[in-house]
């Protein structure tokens, strides 16, 4: 009974190809979730809320309560159902696909109305299971099978759009720092509101940024995490083409009055 | 007309309209409950225009001693706010019938009302000629002061003290003419279609509901939005259709019932959540008030153009409940029935209405008020592994939500083992999860055929039927009744309840089918069970059938 308290593995194929940062985000969540289990927190009031893409396998990797509903919508599904049931721990994994393509109103509009769930973004700037085509922060200029002639838009900043929406926790993190990424889920985690984690996410099959980030990538603490200039000095480090440095941590946490909460108090 | 006579007729037709902004639409529930007092049955029709100010609205108080009512092209009772209402309607005054109008901006014949000068005089605000034409009306037709004096006070909240002074002044500014009688029914309740959907669904044990604001489907979100803290039920709007329908979905996995509704095209945004719904079969309620399409159509007008796409709606092989109720009392009746069906077949369900039921108000009896309850859903026993689609005799695989002990709970929008698990590569597990979900549409065929899914009215033995449903139905009713003639109207559209239809045919040897829209979708429908249509009465303004208009049509053809 005790071993199956913190049994997480399920007995699905891991069909991710060799080398995805997607295990990486797998390995450090099942540490997060060891540490809330270990803490008291009962497995069975953990949900997981799958999107559609490779990312979206992780709900059958996981040994945990789980939706994988449809692309773009895991967001405002997940809403529905912390709102359904404020004990339980609802977390999202989307990809850039689903999260700033198809769903990105889900995304901003969740964010706003602090919604008490942590949305994990598994970044790796384009749509992998459809075979690589661009998404909303892939380079311009890059070369794939729906930009054969170079990616004619900019990327966005998703981090600097979730600053304008409000997100009262905003962090980075590496598919390849296990360490780095499991505290700050289990920061996401004790925040009490949205909480939105970019995890950068090499695609060893169309888009390898591993050297790359290798070379960029640094960790930092903010000494101002509530303020928004000293966030956006360091989202602004990096505009997703160019930048002599990309910082990883918390960029930004404030906390404010969470939306499941309110909905609830006008019932009284 | 004679001074003070009894009127011995009880059936009537009330018009008040005025420029949007004069307040036409409490008026017009005002001289309803006028009525409804007295024991009559009561529709009101409201027309109105996609703007806040100007235009030209109305609404339209039918009153019947009869079972039902509905509105007609004649009018007893003319109420013009302003003079574009006297040019649109006085044409359709009865020979008997009364015009009452404001005498200080419009010079007619007819019971002239100084409204300005009684609203000045009794120190009101411009709006309130709406309630000096409506007690000058009270006292024309014989109502009591103190009957007009409680109704005003139970449905004004502003400035109540003002409008009484001006309602009175007005009162006794003008004599009685006729003395309208009592029936000898007792007042019912008076409810628009969507405050029935509303409450029949909070009856059913509805936990959240969830919208984006689409006419004529927001004042389902409005009525939620007000009652929050009576009923319980969390009311919340989100950034869009899909976002609700998505949220719905989330919280009903999460074991909370949950509603959604739109019009046509929110709805039509809904609809990837609706396959969602029967692949991971998860409850999912969805109500569709029809207006008048293609795409943004006529906004604030009514139609029947959804039938089939509500049929078809979501992508994938799979059934649904789709249910069309024609007045307030049936909306109530199936929204409650049709929330818990969701729930004890885990599957999408339509309730198909339109917008002359979303916003038009009816009686109701009071006895349907019991015959909705939450009744519960399959839930798992907490024996053994769970597993959220295990195949079943029924097909039906119990429920357990998040937070169950010893349960994982895995829900999935992909093809999917009994776990919940992902499934490409097993054909077998494939075929056999669509086969389980056959089973459980072969049960919910036969849940169909237990319920009043077709009800039958007028002459059972003629053997011409006609064919109406939804508000139609209620247009049809009176007609059949005029021509001897049988009625079948369909409530359940799907999955289709084809004994109930066979027999509600058997024997007739001629159709006509009435439907508010312009290619006869109910008639396609029919069509493909085998059902010949011999003549169709399409209407397509985007109003109701006038019950004088649709007897001479199917006089015309019969």
């Amino acid at each position: 009974m005790e071993k199956e308290k913190y049994n997480l593995t399920t007995d699905c194929e891991n069909t991710w190809c060799p080398g995805c940062g997607n295990f990486g985000i797998l390995s450090a969540f099942k540490m997060a979730v060891t540490e809330m289990i270990a803490n008291g927190f009962p497995k069975e009031k953990i949900v997981v809320v799958g999107d559609i893409g490779c990312n979206s396998k992780i709900a059958d990797y996981l040994n945990l309560n789980s939706i994988i509903g449809l692309h773009g919508r895991s967001i405002a599904t997940a809403e529905g159902i912390k709102l359904a049931d404020r004990g339980l721990k609802v977390f999202v994994f989307a990809g850039d696909g689903a999260s700033l393509d198809e769903g990105v109103s889900h995304l901003v509009h969740a964010a706003k109305r602090n919604s008490n769930i942590k949305v994990i973004l598994h970044n790796n700037r384009l749509f992998a299971l459809t075979t690589g085509q661009f998404t909303a922060v892939s380079p311009q200029g890059m070369k794939t099978v729906s930009t054969p002639f170079g990616n004619i838009e900019e990327p966005i900043n998703p981090l600097k759009l979730m600053l304008a929406s409000r997100a009262s926790f905003i962090a980075r993190s590496y598919s390849a720092k296990l360490e780095h990424l499991k505290n700050i889920i289990l920061e996401a985690d004790k925040h009490k509101g949205f909480a939105f984690i970019e995890v950068l996410q090499p695609c060893v099959s169309f888009f390898n940024t591993i050297p790359y980030y290798n070379e960029k990538l640094y960790e930092t603490v903010s000494e101002k995490l509530d303020s928004e200039l000293a966030a956006l000095e360091l989202i602004n480090q990096w505009d997703y083409v160019e930048a002599e440095k990309i910082p990883l941590g918390v960029f930004y946490k404030k906390e404010r009055p969470i939306f499941e909460d309110q909905a609830y108090e006008i019932l009284d | 007309m004679k001074k003070n006579i009894k009127s011995i007729k009880k059936d009537y037709s009330v018009v008040i309209g005025g420029a949007a902004g004069q307040g036409s639409r409490k008026a017009g529930l005002i001289i309803a409950k006028l009525f409804n007092k007295l024991g009559y049955n009561i529709y009101i029709y409201e027309e109105y225009q996609s703007l806040i100010r100007g235009g030209h609205n109305f609404s339209q108080i039918t009153a019947s001693e009869k079972e039902i009512t509905n509105r007609k092209e004649k009018i007893d009772f003319l109420l013009a706010l302003d003079k574009k209402t006297i040019q649109k309607h006085k044409k359709n005054i009865n020979k008997e019938g009364l015009l009452f109008f404001n005498s200080n901006k419009i010079e007619e014949k007819g019971v002239g009302i100084e409204a300005d000068k009684i609203v000045k005089e009794s120190d009101g605000l411009p709006i309130m000629a709406n309630i000096a034409l409506i007690a000058g009306l009270a006292k024309t037709i014989g109502i009591d002061w103190s009957v007009l004096k409680k109704i005003l006070e139970e449905e004004i909240g502003k400035e109540l003290e003002k409008n009484l002074k001006v309602a009175e002044n007005s009162f006794h500014s003008v004599s009685s003419l006729l003395k309208i009688e009592k029936t000898k029914n007792n007042p019912k309740l008076l409810m628009t279609g969507n405050e029935a959907i509303a409450r029949g669904m909070a009856k059913a044990g509805l936990d959240i509901y969830f919208a984006y604001p689409m006419t004529p489907a927001s004042s389902i979100l409005h009525y939620f939005a007000a009652h929050q803290k009576e009923t319980k039920i969390i009311a919340v709007q989100s950034e869009n259709e899909i976002a609700v329908a998505s949220e719905a979905i989330g919280a009903a996995f999460a074991g909370k019932r949950s509603a959604v509704a739109s019009s046509g095209g929110g709805f039509a945004l809904m609809t990837e959540t609706i396959s969602l719904a029967a692949q991971a079969e998860i409850p999912f309620m969805v109500i569709n008030s029809q207006r008048m399409g293609p795409a943004t159509g006529v906004p604030t007008y009514g139609g029947q153009s959804d039938l089939l796409f509500s049929l078809w709606a979501g992508h994938g092989d799979f059934e649904k409940f789709v249910v069309a109720p024609s007045d307030a009392e049936e909306s109530f009746y199936w929204a409650g029935k049709l929330l818990n069906l969701c729930w004890q077949y885990q599957t999408p369900s339509i309730l198909l209405t339109e917008k002359d039921i979303s916003e038009g108000t009816f009686s109701v009896n009071k006895e349907v008020l019991n015959k909705v309850k939450k009744e519960k859903e399959l839930l798992w026993t907490g024996k053994g592994d769970y597993e959220r689609y295990k195949i079943t005799p029924s097909g039906i695989s119990p429920l357990a939500y998040p937070g169950t002990k010893n349960a994982i709970v895995k829900a999935n929008s992909y093809e999917h083992n009994e776990k919940g698990y992902s499934e490409e590569e097993s054909k077998e597990m494939i075929e056999a999860m669509q086969t389980k979900r056959l089973t459980k549409f072969k049960l919910m065929e036969q849940e169909v055929e237990a319920l009043e899914s077709v009800k039958i009215y007028g002459n059972k033995k003629s053997k011409t039927a006609v064919v109406a449903w939804g508000l139609g139905a209620i247009a049809a009713r009176t007609a059949v009744e005029a021509l001897g003639l049988k009625l079948i109207q369909p409530i359940v559209l799907a999955p289709f309840p084809k004994k109930q239809i066979k027999k509600a045919f058997s024997g007739i040897e001629k159709v006509i089918c009435v439907e508010v829209n312009a290619l006869g979708q109910m008639a396609i429908l029919l069509e493909g069970q085998g059902i010949k249509i011999d003549k169709k009465i399409l209407k397509y303004d985007s109003t109701p059938f006038l019950s004088e208009e649709l007897e001479k049509q199917i006089r015309s053809i019969k």
